[in-house]
Formats: C-alpha cells, sequence, structure tokens
C-alpha cells in the first residue's frame, strides 16, 4: 500500500478519520477550559458532527472499499453515519441543559459521545470482523464510561461497572465468533467469507453456523435481546438520562447496522439455522420486553423495557433476512423502523430530561401527573411519543410498525407477526398508562424549560406525523441505501 | 452431529469437571466438620491476621497499570515498524505518526488530569 | 297497438291533459295557495276544473267528427316485465268521453257552488286555512277520476279507483277533528275506506285472474279475447266478473257494501254532491259498462248484477223514507238510484244505465248542492239567532245544556220555500227529476230502466217499480218537511238564501236536471246512438226497445201516487215542533227498521265488525301477546337468549374470557412483577442469563 493509496483511503472514510481528530482535538481543548466553562464542548462537539453529516451527505453515490477491504463506503454505510451524527448531535442538545444542572458538566461526556460515534460510524463502514469488533469496542468503551458519569452517584457507578463488565463478556463471545469462522474460512474479510463459502471449502460449516451464532450473541447483546437484555434496564437507569437517551438510540442502532452487515452480508448461507434462533429471540424480546414493561413505575426503566421490546420488533424482520427476495426489504424495513424509533426515543427522553429533577426524583410515573394541564405542549408531544411506540397513527411508529409485520407476514412467518401484533397491544397498556398519567391524574409536576430539550420534543413530535406523510420517499430511501450496498 | 475428532476433548472435560465436583460433594457430605475459632482463621503463614481478608488497593494502582498498558501497546506497535522501517517508508512513517499522535493525545490527557500523580 | 300512434293527432293528443290540468291546479295551489286569496284559489281550482270540461268537448267533438271510432292516445311505457306490458294509455271512446263530461262538467258546477259553500263552511268549522286544502283535494279527485275513465287497461282504472278512493277518504274526514266525540268524521272516513278496501280485494282479484287467464289487462286486447275464452271456459269470465261485483259493491254502494255511503255526508256537501252522488260512486257502473264484453258473455253474472241493483234500489228506498237528516235522505237516494243503475248495466241495459248515470249526475248533484244551500241557510239563521242572544250570557248557559242546533236536520226545518226563493225552486225540479216526472231528465232515464227490466227481468222490474214509489214519496216528503209548513226553529225563521256563486250553479244544474232528458229521447235515441259507437267496437249489439205506454204510465203513475202520499202524511198537516212523525203511528215498527236503516249497521256490527274485534282480539291477546310475545319471545326467545347470554356472559364470558382478559391483565401483571424478580440486579445472574442464552444457542446449532 503506497502513502497516496492511504491518504486516498483516508479520504473515503473522511467522515470518520475527520471525527476522530476532531475527538482528539476537543479532548485537548477540554483540558485547558476552566471546569465552569465545559459546556463550551458541547457547541463545539456539534460542530464536528454538523460538519460529519455534511462530509458523509458530499459522499452519496460512492461505493469504495478502503483499506484492503476492511472498511466500506457505501449507501448503507452513508445512510448509518448520518443517523449516528444526527444521534450525536441529539446526544448534545439532550445534555447542554441537564449536565449543567445536575452539576455533571464534564467536558468528558461530549468527548466521550464524539468517540462513541466515530465507533458507531465504523461499525456501519465495517467490512471485515476485525472491523466490526474495533468498532464494536469503540462504540462501547466510551458508553461505559458514559453509564458512570454521575460518578460518585452509586446508582451511576454501578450502571458503568455492570454495562462494562456484560459488555466486556459479550464481546468475547463475539471474539470467539468471529475466531471460529476466521478458523473455518481462514480470513475475516466479509467478501472473503462469501466466496469462501460459496465455493465449497468451508472447513466445517457447523463450526462456522456456531461461530454465527456467537457473533449474534455478541451483537444482541448490544441490541439488548433476551436472554441477554438484563444489563439494560439497570444501565438505563442508573446512567445519566442524557446518556441513556443517546445509548439507547446510538447504541442499538450500531448493533443492528453490525448485526445487518454480519448477517445479510456475511452470513446469509447460515440463514436456515440463525433463522430460528433469531425467530425464538425476537418473540421472547417483544414478549419480556412489553409485558415486564407493565410492571414498571420509574419512567426509565419503563423506557428501558421499551427499548427492549423495540429491539425485538427489528430483530423480528431480520427473521426474514436469509430469502434473497425480502432481504433488502427486510433491511429497509429495519432501518426505517429504526429512524422511527430513534425519533420516538429521543422525543421521549427529551421529555424525561425536562421532568427529571436532582438525585432521581422525578422520574416515577407519578411525576407525570397533571402533565397535560400545566405544560399542555409536552404532554402532547410525550403522547404523541408514546401512541408511535404503540404504533398507532398517524405517526411513523405505525408506518414502521406497518413496513415490519409486511415483511414478515411476507416471509410468511404469521405465528411471529401475531405475537408482535399481540405484544404491541399489552404495550398500549403501558404506554398509554403514560398518557393517563399525564392527562387523568391530578398533579403539579415541575419541568425544566430548556430550549435544546423542547425543541428537540417539538421537533421530534412534529416530526413523527409530519414523516407519515413522507413514509414512502422515507422507505424508498432506506431501500435504496440497502440496494446500493448489498 | 458433533464431529469425531471433538468427541475425547468433551468426554475429558465431562470427566474432569464430574470429577472435581464428586470430591468436592463428597467431602463436603461425608468429611468430619468441628469447627473452632481457630480453624476458621484465614491463614496467613501461621501469623494472626490483622484486619479484613481484602485490603482496598488505591485507585491509582489501576491508573498506573491502565497507562503502563498503553505504552506496552505502543512498544508492541513500535518494534515491528522499527525493525521493517525501512521497507515501509514514508508510508509506515506516516501510519505510526497517526498512531503516536493518537496515543499522545491520550497520554496528554491522562498526564494533565493527574493519572501520573501519586498523590 | 303503438302503431296507433301515428294515427293519433289533433285534438286527440289532448287526451293526456284531462289528468294533467286538474293535476296542475292541485299543485298551483298546493305550492302557492298558501299566499293567495280564497277567491283565486277557488278560481284556479274550478278553471282547472272548467278546462278539463272543455277539453273533454273538444275530444267529444272530435269523436264525433269521426264518427265515434275509438281512439287510444299513448303516453308512457310504464310497466314491462316480461309478457306483462301495460303503459299508460288514454283511451278515447265515446263511453269515456261520456264520463269525462260528466266528471268535468258537474264538477266545475261544483267547484263554482264549492267557492261560495266553503268560504262559509271554514268559517263555521272554525279554520281558514283548509279552504286552500280542499281545492287541493277537489282537483286530484278530478285527475284521479279522469284517470279512471280515461285509462286504456285495468290497471290504469284500479290507480284511478283508488285514486279517488283516496280522495274520497280524504274530503269524508276533511273536518276530521269533527263531528260525533270529536272522532265521528274520521271514523266516517275510515270506514269509507275500510269498506271500500273489501270491494277493493274483489277488483285485485278480478284483475288478477284477468291477468291470469288473458295475460294482458289492456281493453282491447282482453275484449277481443273474451268471446275465445268464454267458448271453452266460461266459468273464468263468470268468476272474473262476480269478482268484479264485489269491487262494484263497494265503490257504487250496492248491496252489501253500501252502508259506507250514508256516513259519506259527513264530508262538506259539495264533497257528498261530486263524489258520493254524481260521479265517483258511478265508477262501478261504468266499470261494468266498460266490462260489457264480459258481462254479455256470462248470463248468470249479469242476473246476480241485475238482482243486487234491484235489491240495492229497493232496499235503499225503503231505509230513506225513514231518515231525518236532509243528506241521509239524499244519500240513500243515492244508494237507491245507483241500485237502478246496476241493475240496468247488470241486464245489459247498458245505454239505459249510463243514461241514468248522466240524468242521475245532474239532477243529484243539484239536490245535493241544493241541500248544502238549505244547511248553510239554517247556519246563517243558526248563526242570527245566536247574535240576538249574544248581549245576554245567562241564557246561553242554559242554551248549553240542550243538544247541539244540527242545521240537517229536517225535523228543525219547515217553512223555508218563503225564505230561499232559487233553493226551493231548484229543489223542486231536482225532486221531480228524481221522483220520474214527466218530462224532467228522470223520467225518462228511469222508464228507460223500466222498460228494458221488463222486458229482461221480471224481479228486478218489480223492485224497481216499488222502489220508484218510494222514491217520489221521499222526496216529497223531504219537500214538505223542508220547505213548506210552518218553521220548527228559530234558525229555520231566520234562514238566508246562499250568494249567488251557490245559486248559479244550482240553476245551470236546474236546467240540466230539467232537459237532461232530451239527450236520450224515446225515438232519436241520440245518447244511445253515440254510446253504441263503443260498444259496437266490440261487436256488442245494442238493441233499442220502443217506447212503452203501460211502463211509463204505472211508473208515472206510482210516482204521483208516492208525492200525494207524502202530501197526505207532510203537506195536509205540516209537522209541529216536537211531533212525531205520523209514518210511525201507521207503520209501528217497519218505520222504527227504516229509521234504524233496518239494523243493517247492527247487524254489520254483530256479524262482522264484533267477531273481528274479538278475533282480533283472541289475536292480539293470546295469540300475539300470550302467545307469540309473552311465550314465545319473552320465554323461548327472550328467556333462552337471556339463558345462553347468561351462559355466555357467567360461564364463557366471565368463567373464560374475563379470565383470559384478566389473565391478560391481572396475569401479566403478576407476570410482570414475577419477572422482575428475574432482575435481581446481580451482574453474576445478568451473565448467568448471559451464558445460558449462549449455551442454548449454541445447542440448538449442535444438536439440530
Amino acid at each position: 500500500m503506497s502513502i497516496q493509496e492511504f491518504l486516498r483511503d483516508l479520504t473515503y472514510l473522511l467522515p470518520f478519520t475527520y471525527l476522530v481528530s476532531w475527538a482528539a482535538v476537543l479532548l485537548i481543548v477540554d483540558l485547558f477550559l476552566p471546569d465552569d466553562r465545559k459546556g463550551l464542548l458541547a457547541p463545539l462537539a456539534a460542530l464536528g458532527m454538523a460538519v460529519g453529516i455534511g462530509l458523509s451527505i458530499l459522499q452519496v453515490g460512492q461505493q469504495q472499499a478502503a483499506f484492503n477491504g476492511l472498511a466500506m463506503v457505501d449507501g448503507f454505510s452513508i445512510f448509518m453515519n448520518v443517523l449516528f451524527l444526527g444521534i450525536g448531535l441529539v446526544g448534545v442538545a439532550l445534555a447542554y441543559d441537564y449536565l449543567k444542572r445536575m452539576g455533571l458538566e464534564r467536558g468528558e461526556y461530549y468527548i466521550l459521545l464524539v468517540f462513541s460515534i466515530t465507533g458507531m460510524m465504523l461499525m456501519g463502514s465495517a467490512n471485515d470482523l476485525i472491523m466490526v469488533f474495533l468498532a464494536l469496542e469503540l462504540l462501547s468503551i466510551p458508553l461505559y464510561v458514559l453509564s458512570g458519569l454521575a460518578r460518585p452517584q452509586q446508582a451511576s457507578e454501578e450502571a458503568g461497572i455492570k454495562y462494562f463488565l456484560m459488555g466486556a463478556f459479550a464481546s468475547g463471545f463475539v471474539v470467539f465468533g468471529i475466531a471460529l469462522i476466521f478458523g473455518m474460512t481462514g480470513t475475516t474479510s466479509i467478501p472473503g467469507i462469501v466466496s469462501t463459502v460459496s465455493s465449497g471449502t468451508l472447513l466445517n460449516p457447523l463450526i462456522f453456523t456456531v461461530g454465527g451464532g456467537l457473533m449474534l450473541v455478541g451483537l444482541g447483546f448490544k441490541v439488548a435481546v433476551v436472554p441477554f437484555h438484563m444489563w439494560t434496564p439497570d444501565v438505563y437507569e442508573g446512567a445519566p438520562s442524557a446518556v441513556t437517551a443517546f445509548m439507547s438510540n446510538g447504541a442499538k442502532a450500531a448493533g443492528f447496522a453490525a448485526l445487518i452487515r454480519v448477517l445479510v452480508v456475511a452470513l446469509p448461507s447460515i440463514a436456515t439455522d440463525l433463522t430460528p434462533v433469531i425467530w425464538i429471540i425476537a418473540a421472547l424480546t417483544m414478549i419480556l420486553g412489553n409485558v415486564v414493561a407493565i410492571a414498571q413505575r420509574n419512567i426509565k426503566r419503563l423506557l428501558a423495557y421499551s427499548s427492549i421490546a423495540h429491539a425485538g420488533y427489528i430483530l423480528m424482520v431480520l427473521v426474514a433476512y436469509g430469502s434473497a427476495g425480502l432481504a433488502a426489504q427486510a433491511v429497509a424495513a429495519a432501518l426505517f423502523y429504526l429512524v422511527a424509533y430513534t425519533l420516538t426515543n429521543f422525543g421521549a427522553w427529551a421529555v424525561v430530561i425536562a421532568l427529571e429533577k436532582k438525585e432521581g426524583r422525578g422520574l416515577m410515573l407519578e411525576d407525570y401527573s397533571g402533565l397535560g394541564n400545566r405544560h399542555m405542549g409536552l404532554a402532547v408531544a410525550m403522547t404523541i411519543f408514546m401512541l408511535s411506540f404503540t404504533g398507532v397513527p398517524p405517526t411513523l411508529g405505525f408506518v414502521g410498525k406497518f413496513y415490519l409485520f409486511n415483511v414478515v407476514i411476507e416471509g410468511g412467518y404469521i405465528w411471529l407477526a401475531l405475537i408482535g401484533v399481540l405484544t404491541s397491544l399489552v404495550s398500549a397498556y403501558y404506554y398509554l398508562r403514560v398518557v393517563v398519567y399525564m392527562f387523568m391524574r391530578d398533579g403539579e409536576p415541575e419541568v425544566r424549560r430548556d430550549v435544546w430539550v423542547n425543541l428537540t420534543a417539538g421537533v421530534t413530535a412534529a416530526g413523527l406525523v409530519a414523516l407519515t406523510i413522507f413514509a414512502a420517499p422515507l422507505f424508498d430511501w432506506a431501500t435504496r441505501a440497502v440496494l446500493a450496498g448489498f | 452431529m458433533i464431529p469425531n475428532e471433538y468427541l475425547p476433548i468433551a468426554v475429558l472435560f465431562i470427566l474432569a469437571t464430574g470429577l472435581a465436583a464428586l470430591v468436592i460433594i463428597l467431602g463436603h457430605a461425608f468429611g468430619p466438620r468441628r469447627p473452632t475459632a481457630r480453624k476458621l482463621m484465614p491463614y496467613e503463614s501461621g501469623m494472626t491476621p490483622i484486619g479484613p481478608g481484602t485490603r482496598r488497593i488505591r485507585v491509582a494502582f489501576y491508573m498506573i497499570a491502565v497507562d503502563f498498558i498503553l505504552f506496552d501497546i505502543e512498544v508492541v506497535f513500535f518494534l515491528p515498524w522499527a525493525v521493517y522501517a525501512r521497507e515501509l517508508s514514508y508510508y509506515g512513517l506516516l501510519v505510526i505518526g497517526i498512531f503516536t499522535v493518537l496515543l499522545l493525545v491520550g497520554f496528554i490527557y491522562a498526564w494533565k488530569k493527574g493519572a501520573l500523580e501519586w498523590e | 297497438m303503438l302503431s296507433e300512434t301515428a294515427t293519433v293527432g289533433g285534438i286527440f293528443s289532448l287526451a293526456p291533459l284531462v289528468v294533467f290540468i286538474p293535476l296542475a291546479g292541485m299543485i298551483f295551489n298546493m305550492l302557492f295557495g298558501g299566499r293567495l286569496s280564497q277567491k283565486l284559489v277557488g278560481g284556479i281550482a274550478s278553471a282547472a276544473s272548467g278546462l278539463t270540461f272543455v277539453i273533454a268537448v273538444l275530444l267529444g267533438v272530435a269523436l264525433y267528427n269521426q264518427h265515434g271510432e275509438p281512439v287510444v292516445v299513448p303516453f308512457l311505457e310504464w310497466i314491462h316485465i316480461g309478457a306483462f306490458q301495460v303503459d299508460w294509455a288514454f283511451r278515447v271512446d265515446t263511453l269515456s268521453v261520456t264520463m269525462m263530461l260528466v266528471v268535468a262538467g258537474v264538477g266545475t258546477l261544483i267547484h263554482v257552488y264549492s267557492v261560495g259553500y266553503m268560504h262559509e263552511d271554514v268559517i263555521h268549522q272554525g279554520d281558514p286555512s283548509r279552504f286552500r286544502r280542499f281545492f287541493v283535494f277537489m282537483n286530484l279527485f278530478i285527475a284521479m277520476m279522469m284517470i279512471l275513465v280515461i285509462g286504456d287497461s285495468y290497471l290504469m282504472l284500479f290507480v284511478g279507483w283508488e285514486g279517488v278512493g283516496l280522495c274520497s277518504y280524504l274530503l269524508i274526514g276533511f273536518w276530521y277533528e269533527k263531528g260525533e266525540n270529536g272522532i265521528g268524521n274520521a271514523i266516517a272516513g275510515n270506514k269509507a275506506f275500510i269498506v271500500n278496501r273489501i270491494g277493493d280485494v274483489g277488483m285485485l282479484l278480478a284483475m288478477f285472474t284477468l291477468f291470469w287467464v288473458f295475460g294482458t289487462l289492456t281493453f282491447d286486447e282482453v275484449f277481443e279475447l273474451a268471446p275465445e275464452i268464454a267458448a271453452t271456459t266460461p266459468a273464468y269470465i263468470g268468476l272474473i266478473t262476480l269478482f268484479m261485483l264485489v269491487g262494484v259493491t263497494g265503490k257504487s254502494a250496492q248491496i252489501p257494501l253500501y252502508v259506507w255511503l250514508p256516513d259519506a255526508m259527513a264530508g262538506p256537501t259539495p264533497v257528498s254532491a261530486l263524489i258520493h252522488a254524481a260521479t265517483m260512486v258511478t265508477a262501478g257502473v261504468y266499470l261494468i259498462a266498460r266490462s260489457a264484453p264480459l258481462y254479455t258473455l256470462v248470463p248468470e253474472s249479469q242476473n246476480v248484477v241485475a238482482l243486487v241493483g234491484g235489491l240495492t234500489a229497493f232496499f235503499a228506498a225503503t231505509i230513506a223514507v225513514g231518515q231525518n237528516d236532509i243528506k241521509k235522505v239524499l244519500a240513500y237516494s243515492t244508494v237507491s238510484q245507483l241500485g237502478f243503475m246496476v241493475a240496468a248495466v247488470g241486464m245489459g241495459a247498458f245505454v239505459a244505465g249510463m243514461f241514468h248515470l248522466v240524468s242521475h249526475a245532474f239532477f243529484k248533484a243539484l239536490l245535493f248542492l241544493a241541500s248544502g244551500s238549505v244547511i248553510q241557510g239554517m247556519e246563517r239563521g243558526h248563526h242570527l239567532e245566536h247574535h240576538a242572544h249574544e248581549h245576554d250570557l245567562k241564557p246561553r248557559k242554559k242554551k248549553s245544556k240542550e243538544p247541539p242546533f244540527d242545521p240537517q236536520d229536517m225535523r228543525n226545518m219547515g217553512g223555508l220555500a218563503g225564505r230561499m226563493r232559487t233553493t226551493y225552486w231548484v229543489y223542486i225540479v231536482g225532486a221531480l227529476a228524481l221522483a220520474g216526472i214527466p218530462p224532467l231528465s228522470g223520467f225518462f232515464s228511469k222508464d228507460e230502466i223500466l222498460l228494458e227490466a221488463s222486458h229482461l227481468n221480471t224481479t228486478v222490474y218489480i223492485l224497481l217499480t216499488i222502489a220508484a214509489f218510494f222514491t217520489a214519496f221521499y222526496m216529497g216528503r223531504q219537500v214538505w218537511m223542508v220547505f213548506l209548513g210552518q218553521p220548527r226553529s228559530a234558525a229555520a225563521e231566520k234562514a238566508e238564501e246562499s250568494p249567488a256563486v251557490m245559486t248559479l250553479p244550482l240553476i245551470i244544474l236546474a236546467v240540466l236536471a230539467f232537459f237532461g232528458g232530451l239527450l236520450n229521447l224515446p225515438g232519436p235515441h241520440t245518447f244511445g246512438h253515440w254510446l253504441e259507437y263503443t260498444f259496437e267496437a266490440f261487436h256488442l249489439e245494442m238493441e233499442t226497445l220502443p217506447f212503452s205506454l203501460p211502463v211509463a204510465l204505472i211508473s208515472t203513475l206510482l210516482a204521483v201516487v208516492g208525492i200525494l202520499l207524502a202530501w197526505m202524511f207532510y203537506g195536509r198537516q205540516p209537522l209541529e215542533k216536537g211531533q212525531e212523525d205520523p209514518l210511525r203511528g201507521i207503520l209501528g215498527w217497519i218505520f222504527t227498521g227504516m229509521q234504524r236503516k233496518w239494523w243493517v249497521d247492527e247487524i254489520y256490527h254483530f256479524l262482522f265488525v264484533n267477531p273481528y274485534i274479538q278475533l282480533s282480539h283472541v289475536f292480539a291477546e293470546y295469540v300475539d301477546w300470550r302467545f307469540w310475545h309473552d311465550w314465545f319471545h319473552e320465554v323461548v326467545l327472550a328467556g333462552s337468549f337471556n339463558q345462553f347470554a347468561r351462559f355466555l356472559n357467567f360461564r364463557i364470558d366471565a368463567g373464560i374470557i374475563d379470565r383470559i382478559a384478566n389473565g391478560l391483565g391481572n396475569g401479566t401483571q403478576q407476570i410482570a412483577g414475577q419477572m422482575r424478580q428475574i432482575q435481581t440486579g446481580y451482574v453474576r445472574n445478568y451473565a448467568l442469563s448471559l451464558f445460558l442464552g449462549v449455551v442454548l444457542i449454541v445447542g440448538y446449532i449442535l444438536l439440530r
């Protein structure tokens, strides 16, 4: 590899490489900021990510392999880059006032957030299992730290440690899976694996399949599906809300990006073996996530189980990943739902952040009583998020679920679709309970009026409703993103 | 289903685990147990133990350890590069430069945060 | 049939107008009449009727010009179902034109009269807003009657038949909130409607049978086929004609269904004149005349019809003798005279029957209208009387305890001749015409019927002759009771003549009643020849009997004797106020019977109405309520449904569904709570769960 090639490949991955450099710069800047001026990092981080979005968009249409095929620039990666950077921007917006208010204003938040974003971006571009692992670690380790950001609060520390331990444990399985696959194929490159499988030179298909299964476990941990979900409620609850908001969207989206890359691109040959596993996991996740959510009185835990449940919905569509006709459609539906979920989830977390007070108060459902009377706009927005979570029209959540079920039913997985629909019905119970509390109970909720949080809630709420009109073009975009890359 | 060549390993695995478990369970079930205060004491090479058995260790130890790993990895990368530096030419220099800069940023951060200070 | 379309032209294309002009008048008054004055409303309605008459005249002239050749004017395709084809087509022949002329001519006069009559009537009855409604109904009636007579098929005839029935019902109950107990008029209307429905069943059966046998309802086609069918199965024709007779007895008030007509006098007097004397009730006669080609094929039916007519004529005449209500006398007289006509057409004397129909329309309309004039004269007198006591309230209170004043009761009248000259004279003309005194119209028409009867059916001849005698007697009785002698009430003393708008039509009708006989004098037989065109079209021979002096002498003599007898009882010694009717002393229970209408209503009540009510009670109380509702609905249906619902509710719903639903609710809560227990918070447990997942997945893949 010549220096020219190296520089060229760096430009192929320019959004990523640029953001890594920017993160490094921020790290240094942070050192020279006085403790009470750490907030300055927020606009800087936001600026960096906004530029990153611009760079990503400039790449639209490109399809290149970089660094000897370690990473790819394609429609999928661009789509994911924009999504991740957008998630990062909202993460910054939600955190700015929140961190100040909670006494957590540390520069590391923004820096770690940007680093995590770089990991996610790398995950979207990864074209090699080693890169997948690297990206996974790059996005995870900052999240472990962020979870413990509220140190010395016990809950936050506990969350950080738990997440780190469990994450490390899960990463072990990913590595083990990669090792098995490498052992059976002699390569970690995704195209290489595919060609090995198709050429019939696979050493032992069974071990290969076990390797795929182990990768599924590791990535399933990231997206929090049953039975690898158990860290989720504790971490989501313990971590500062702004972190949770970012983590629950970013990590999930990155995890699914990796899952899609690995399953759909690298391992379509073992779909018949993995599909039943995915089926069971998706079903269990939807059932457990939604059922246990009912028992939650803490809004953060409730959203944690909600996030588990939605991971189940997205995973559900991947049962169809093996059939040639449906794979692209399944991925498009998953991406579309990811976008819908991200918008909804951010909106909901924005409301949570608006209501949260120090020392973990203001997080119980009772604290939402009377919100409809005191802060109509916020309550209406929250209602929209809850409806979108439930999958009630006219919200993007409904459209997303529609596409999901559409693919699943087309794939012939009627029972899975039925479980999905039924659990959606169950989910209405706890989502609408939030609405009931807001509008039908009396109370005096105190709301922190912050322009960025309000803006997030407003824009996501409006977007969720308004984008239903553009659902079809949006889905087309997702489909094109997929088709370009696969 | 399990390939034949892995079967002996599985047998060995099960035998070893089973035997160990068996010995513990048998001893636990049939062994006489007459506990005295002295018998329950932690074994400290014949010395009377002072304080709790598990001691808290300063977090600074971990910081140093992490920093050590940092430089350890640096060495791991530097050495192969140094061996092949001529062949790799400017490309190698650029790559190792980027690596070093990133490492340096981290190092400066750790330094500035006081990770290297003992007190 | 449609091929004739091309040949139809000129004046005949005006035929549909006889229906649409009165309809237009009705619609106009309905929409705009509310804003117009009474005179204008009445004027428009009268004009519509008059214009209809003009059209009828034009049609008649045109028909005469082509020697009575029948013309069918197609108008609209109506019902085309397979072989069943009925169109709106207008049949213009001498028979229908005759009816049109009578209906529109007499109708117009009555319209004009009504303008005056209703003006006062609505004041007396206290609701001037109904003036318009009256003329709307009247125009509708004319239109419907026109449909009846001009229709080219039995179905169209039936449409008109029902239409006039509706108008009759509406107009009998015109003051529906008045009458006995404030409901008498409505009940009278109901009675008319229900009795007519019984007749209509006959009409419908006749039409069903017609269609079943002939496959068509168009006159031309039916009559063309009739001889053929009569040759093979005359029973069909007999059945059809007898069914029709049932319809006729309903519409034309013959035994046994005549009972509605006397009650129909509850309607305003012009209605009685137009609908219940001159036109609608003669529809039955028209029907038989129209169906002459059928009736002539089955003599047995003809005999039945003739007998029914003769009996009715006699029976009703006896009842008329015993009536004290001026309109009731005329009503029974009408029933009796309709009996004459039905007997005539029944015997096959279609010309005689139709001739009597026409002359009867003249004099009976005259008599009714004149009686209306009398009634209103009495009302006016009563009103004046009333005013005289206006400023003296106490006596009025005392008065109110007396039975309410009845302006129609002849016992309250007397001596009106002096106060109502015009009415008196026209009434004399009408009464003499009805009594059959030559040379008035009634003499010629009645004489012709008697002449035919003397040849064709002796029984009927005797019945009719006796009826004619009674007719002369009760008319004499009426004239003496009403107009001569001394006033028997304050109202009669102060009675006033009606306005010109009422008396003018009376005078015209009187002239017609007087000279109407000229239409069909023995010898020239103008009317007979005119009608012959219609019947000849179906190859019916209309033999004209020569004038018979004995028949004429007997009938005239009897009429004179009747009048003389009336003079003996009522003229020589005029009734005093509150005096018993002299006949009661002589005839005893027979007069009571006449007065009580031979208890027919009571008998009907006993025989039909009460059993019917009993039966409906049984049905309602036992079958419907006790059995159907209480037992079947409540016990069987509702009970078992409740049982089932209870089963569903408690066993299935509460037991299973609820348990499932509650299970889903409580259960999920519980399960959620229990699942929460798994969430211990210990990382080791989490790791174990993760590891278990790995084991399961890898195990599945390996052992699959």
